[in-house]
């Protein structure tokens, strides 16, 4: 399998008072065309590393890394002309807030086909007919009612298929998903997750999903890499979840309370310092 | 089964947006034994948060009866109604006021209801919550959620209730910091004799803290079962097995 | 206690008092608004204005009112001996009467501040806490202020109180508090349903209590800023009122009727009006610097 994407020790920084606070801490893995999990708690990281491959590092924070490597271009030396052609054309980021990426004096629609237009150049009957099936695609009951509708209009569900819809209409090659489904209800995000299951298996798009919620990540994902502190401390197969090594991952694993129930007190996570180093 | 602490009998909430009238809670029932935990599950527009504001007051009536401890509520809730039932919010970074520490959000209280020692019984309530004398006069954006939570838990027990409503009370938290926080509410109903009636999405959650539940979906309780029915699996209503199925994680072939 | 442990002391993540609290919140927020030299300036003109008005007997070398002599010391022009504004033509020492009116123009701040703050404060929280008819009243109420010019609406105030730097202020403060309620309601209506404010209803709070204890020090800030950056303004109606002669009255050494009395010589003699309009401008834009300065620190949308 051939390498999407190649991340040697990517590092994020940003200035505080008390001097520079690295937040990501030489992360290292590369993506094929699978599905890889980046799994950790708030702070660990896993949300500045996705940005920081698509370059969407806020400032004053800083990304640095040895190899940055999307599909043979370096992304550490591309030009603003570069991250435009390649952001939305082929590499998307889905982010866990639908209000903040949805421009709210835009309809749904005209969004939709604005982003189909920056792909390719089509008509734009074409273009409207490629954003309603992608509206339908993932799973829009109404899809002309939401491709008229205001991005407030809208429900928290509905808002968020309708991001991942405006994601995925440029098929990229890349999907970046930050906690992309935690906003919504669970029967729903078992539907948003098939449509991006699909989407991998039939055109063979690269995945990294980041999330908090390490059964759905277990259960979803082909590989999973668990950071803490900005490190990435396991990489294993999601299928291997059980007989994780690192005792954060195992301790993640066992705080989590069951629907069987049985365990009181919950066991809580002892951090030890040593993982961070 | 004990006597009944809290019951609600045919609850309705209505609300008027615009010319709209909203339904948010329909025709809801159940009863909640003393020192009994109860919770109620249901997806985001269900009803259920409704269901908790419309017990304390925040939210208005349309319809049914609610009563505690065989007295029905009146409206607006009395301040001894208040030193009964207190809650606390799903949202830690929204529940604490950004001006006030820590001392001055337990305080207040102590002093609304005209309590006594009251340096000793925020001693106390920082104490039961695990929290040190260190984070007595911190500011909210000077702690972690967690900790927030734990602020949030103690001000609703520093007026010493006998009902805690919980609306999501981890939902907003880290797996790890979530099992702390439940450890403690758990630890506290024993310790205390608290009645709880919480309410949550997570099914794990509510199994693992409640004795009984109900299921709610569009502002109808869809049905009532118990934890053991729950770890069996053994749901009535498709509603709840599609809950069952979704929350063991993700399975690519449709359910 | 050295330097550097009282500022760890403030700077303190455990404080182990209300005052330290206080005072470690204040010294941050101070740490923040020191950064921003833009400010610094702006508080640097507003804290000279109140030295030089509190000093001002101290620092004026001559009187204010009593003029020299009119033969010989008539229009001396700046940087003349012992005149460094140089005199009017009633030979009073300019520098002397721009000290002295410094007190008027910090009693036209303070009072305007004063009076105008806690009514736009009161009436813009109780409007957005309550809802309902007491907003729809209350902003029916703001709103006939706000369409009147505040200019014109003050001078129909000092025409009917008869002219005088007190009416003046009075009119003044009437005509400024509109804007604060509005804001103040804004405010109150964005924090009125948030969790904290039903966590206080459910710890029986009473209303007053609310509004005074939870509502108002979070509405208190963007109004602090916006009467700030209003002082400019504030500072150039009164001065107006000066030169249409209902504000201060002659021979009181207020700057707006300075300029008015000076314009008749502007051709010939410039620095009888000049001085007057440099020392308002200096004051206005010392206001809105700190104004400026104190949005960047205080207000909570403008932060990250």
């Amino acid at each position: 399998m051939t390498a999407l994407l190649t991340v040697d020790d990517l590092r994020v920084t940003f200035p505080t008072r008390h001097g520079p606070s690295e937040v990501v801490r030489g992360v290292t893995f590369s993506l094929g065309r699978e599905r890889l999990g980046i799994v950790g708690e708030s702070g660990s990281g896993k949300s500045q590393t996705g940005r920081a491959i698509l370059g969407l590092t806020p400032p004053p924070g800083r990304a640095t890394a040895k190899v940055l490597d999307f599909d043979g271009i370096d992304l550490r030396a591309a030009t603003p002309a570069t991250w435009r052609s390649l952001r939305g054309a082929r590499m998307s980021m889905v982010m866990q807030d639908p209000k903040f990426s949805l421009n709210p004096v835009m309809t749904v629609g005209r969004q939709l086909v604005e982003a189909v237009k920056f792909g390719d150049t089509g008509s734009r009957a074409e273009a409207r007919d490629r954003a309603l099936a992608m509206l339908e695609a993932v799973q829009i009951r109404d899809p002309e009612r939401v491709f008229r509708a205001y991005p407030h209009e809208l429900s928290g569900g509905m808002g968020q298929r309708a991001m991942i819809a405006m994601m995925l209409v440029t098929e990229p090659d890349l999907l970046i998903a930050d906690e992309p489904t935690s906003a919504l209800d669970v029967t729903v995000q078992v539907e948003v997750l098939r449509i991006l299951d699909r989407l991998v298996a039939d055109r063979g798009m690269g995945l990294i999903f980041i999330s908090h919620d390490l059964r759905l990540v277990s259960s979803f994902c082909d590989r999973v890499l668990v950071m803490y502190a900005g490190r990435v401390v396991e990489e294993l197969k999601a299928s291997e979840l059980r007989q994780a090594q690192h005792p954060y991952t195992r301790g993640l694993m066992n705080c989590l309370p069951q629907i069987e129930g049985g365990r009181r007190p919950l066991p809580t996570l002892e951090r030890d310092a040593a993982w961070a180093k | 089964m004990g006597e009944v602490m809290l019951s609600v009998e045919g609850l309705g909430v209505t609300f008027r947006r615009g010319g709209d009238t909203v339904r948010a809670v329909r025709d809801v029932s159940f009863t909640v034994d003393r020192g009994e935990s109860f919770g109620i599950v249901g997806e985001s527009g269900s009803g259920k948060s409704t269901v908790l504001r419309a017990i304390c007051g925040l939210s208005p009536t349309s319809a049914g009866v609610i009563a505690m401890g065989g007295q029905t509520l009146s409206a607006p809730r009395s301040a001894a109604f208040y030193r009964q039932v207190q809650m606390v919010f799903q949202d830690p970074y929204a529940s604490l006021h950004p001006r006030h520490t820590v001392d001055r959000v337990l305080s207040e209280p102590l002093a609304i209801h005209g309590f006594d020692r009251r340096e000793d019984r925020i001693e106390q309530a920082l104490a039961d919550v695990g929290l040190g004398e260190g984070f007595r006069f911190r500011y909210p954006h000077q702690l972690s959620g967690g900790q927030r939570q734990r602020v949030a838990i103690a001000r609703a027990l520093i007026l010493e209730p006998r009902v805690l409503l919980l609306d999501e009370p981890t939902s907003a938290l880290d797996a790890s910091i979530q099992a702390e926080v439940l450890n403690l509410l758990d630890r506290l109903r024993a310790e205390r004799g608290l009645t709880y009636l919480m309410v949550s999405h997570d099914l794990a959650v509510v199994s693992h803290m409640c004795e009984r539940l109900i299921v709610m979906q569009h502002g109808r309780a869809v049905e009532q079962l118990s934890r053991d029915a729950l770890a069996a699996h053994r749901a009535e209503t498709d509603y709840t097995r599609s809950l069952l199925a979704a929350s063991e994680g993700y399975s690519p072939a449709p359910v | 206690m050295s330097a550097l442990s009282r500022r760890e002391w403030l700077l303190s993540d455990q404080p182990g008092s209300r005052r330290q609290a206080r005072l470690g919140q204040a010294y941050r927020t101070w740490l923040s608004f020191r950064s921003n030299w833009l400010a610094m300036v702006g508080l640097a003109i507003v804290l000279a204005l109140v030295v030089v008005a509190l000093f001002a007997d101290v620092i004026a070398p001559y009187d204010p009112v009593i003029g020299g002599d009119l033969r010989t010391e008539r229009f001396l022009p700046p940087l003349s001996e012992g005149h460094i504004f140089g005199t009017d033509d009633l030979a009073r020492d300019i520098f002397s009467r721009i000290v002295h009116g410094s007190r008027l123009t910090l009693m036209v701040v303070v009072l305007v501040a004063v009076i105008a703050t806690p009514i736009g404060l009161l009436v813009g929280t109780t409007a957005g806490y309550f809802g309902g008819w007491v907003d729809t009243v209350l902003m029916r109420l703001t709103d006939i202020f706000l369409a009147f010019p505040r200019l014109i609406l003050a001078l129909a105030f000092v025409a009917a109180l008869g002219p005088g730097i007190e009416n003046a202020i009075i009119a003044i403060a009437i005509t400024s508090w509109p804007p604060y309620a509005r804001l103040a309601r804004a405010e109150t209506l964005t924090i009125r349903d948030s969790d904290y404010i039903n966590a206080a209803r459910l710890q029986g709070a009473s209303s007053a209590r609310i509004l005074w204890g939870h509502v108002t020090p979070l509405c208190l800030s963007s109004v602090v800023i916006r009467v700030t950056l209003d002082m400019a303004g504030i500072i150039l109606t009164a001065a107006g009122l000066g030169f249409l002669g209902l504000g201060a009255q002659p021979p009181q050494p207020e700057w707006g009727a300075m300029i008015a009395a000076g314009r008749r010589f502007l051709i010939d003699q410039w620095w009888v009006a000049t001085v007057p309009g440099t020392a308002i401008f200096i004051v206005s834009l010392g206001f809105n610097l700190l104004g400026d300065g104190l949005r960047d620190v205080l207000d909570p949308k403008a932060r990250k």
